[in-house]
């Protein structure tokens, strides 16, 4: 027969040493008086930058969904080129590999962007966003060019249902490319009005998040567009 | 204000996707950065390379291509996006573990079920002659 001299955990009368009897939160508190969590449901609710990011992951990895299903298209439809070119024919491996290093060297940019974001180093961060944002036109300035040439040469996306495929995938890789570029530009007006506050920082670490994922998205279109569609 | 505003945004036990450390005051350094830049120049490089050459038997090429993006998927996820298998970075892994099964069955359905139709679908001007 249990007695009450034994009290529950949620006994807030019951003195300090006592308080938590099954040593379910047993990792001390911060200065803060929440208990230190460990990723494992315990101290409280997380931070707001935690949250934000983590929500983002979420949106990052839904819109890789999205894309998944682009590239299923692609994969599905790449070889009915209607008696038209084929990606043998009409791709320009050159191109594909400057655009990937491109896209390579503004990922490792924006990432020495945050690293003088958190060290809140006005000049270098502002300096290595425009890096980032140059790269990123670059790369969409090459992008437009291949679209051009093919429309140019018949190969539009009416052609056939492989090219049908093939602008919207990489179309879509481009649009996301667009708004980063136009979402980098934001950050840095605000960086500029507004200096390293903490929700700045939040949303600028969205940003980093979403421009290494478009990268990501790239390596998987030059290998099975670009590399595989030529090969 | 909800109460997130009033604790200073500092955590010490679980990591923002993208984060290396918790915190802002051990801001990380460019190491992790520049060797993932350099691994990642290297897979592409030898995709290029390979996608173009004859050293590996060419039915193989296709393979070995993927294997090289999936390597470098990795590579982008470990040193830019400081996705880990530490305890602090569990909830990050499991959303991506997910993210990462639903891409595989929509290609890999795509792939089987519509690839299939796709191909017992009668040819166009066939379908054509007999409309």
């Amino acid at each position: 027969m249990t007695t009450l001299s034994q009290p529950l955990p949620s006994d807030h009368s019951a003195n300090a040493s006592r308080k938590d009897p099954y040593a379910l939160g047993h990792h001390g508190r911060s200065k803060y008086g929440r208990s230190e969590a460990t990723g494992h449901g315990e101290g409280g609710p997380a931070s707001k930058r935690i949250i934000v990011a983590y929500g983002f992951w979420i949106f990052l990895l839904s819109d890789i969904i999205m894309f998944s299903a682009f590239f299923a298209a692609y994969a599905v439809l790449g070889g009915n080129n209607a008696g038209g070119p084929s990606g043998a024919n009409l791709f320009d491996q050159r191109r594909v590999a400057i655009e990937t290093v491109v896209l390579l060297l503004s990922s490792y940019t924006a990432g020495i962007a945050s690293i003088a974001a958190s060290r809140a180093n006005m000049i270098r961060t502002q300096a290595w966003m425009l890096v980032t944002g140059v790269l990123g036109v670059v790369f969409l300035v090459l992008e437009v060019q291949e679209f051009a040439e093919l429309v140019a040469e018949g190969a539009g996306p009416h052609r056939s249902a492989f090219l049908s495929a093939f602008f919207a995938l990489v179309g879509c890789h481009g649009l996301h490319v667009a708004c980063g570029v136009l979402w980098l530009g934001t950050m840095m007006a605000q960086f500029a009005a507004h200096g390293f506050k903490a929700n700045v920082m939040r949303r600028f670490n969205c940003f980093n998040l979403f421009w290494h994922a478009l990268d990501i998205v790239w390596v998987g279109v030059f290998t099975i567009v670009y590399l595989m569609g030529a090969g | 204000m909800s109460q997130h505003d009033n604790v200073p945004d500092h955590d010490t036990g679980d990591l923002a996707p993208g984060e290396e450390q918790a915190g802002h005051e051990a801001a990380p350094g460019a190491k992790g950065y520049t060797i993932g830049l350099a691994l990642a120049l290297l897979l592409t490089a030898t995709s290029f390379w390979i996608a173009g050459s004859e050293v590996i038997w060419a039915p193989g090429i296709p393979a070995a291509l993927l294997a090289l993006a999936v390597a470098q998927m990795g590579i982008h996820l470990a040193f830019f996006l400081h996705i880990t298998t530490g305890p602090d970075n569990t909830n990050n892994v499991l959303a991506l573990a997910f993210g990462v099964l639903i891409v595989l069955l929509v290609i890999g359905g795509t792939i089987w079920i519509i690839g299939h139709l796709n191909h017992n679908m009668m040819p166009m001007d066939q379908m054509m002659q007999r409309m």
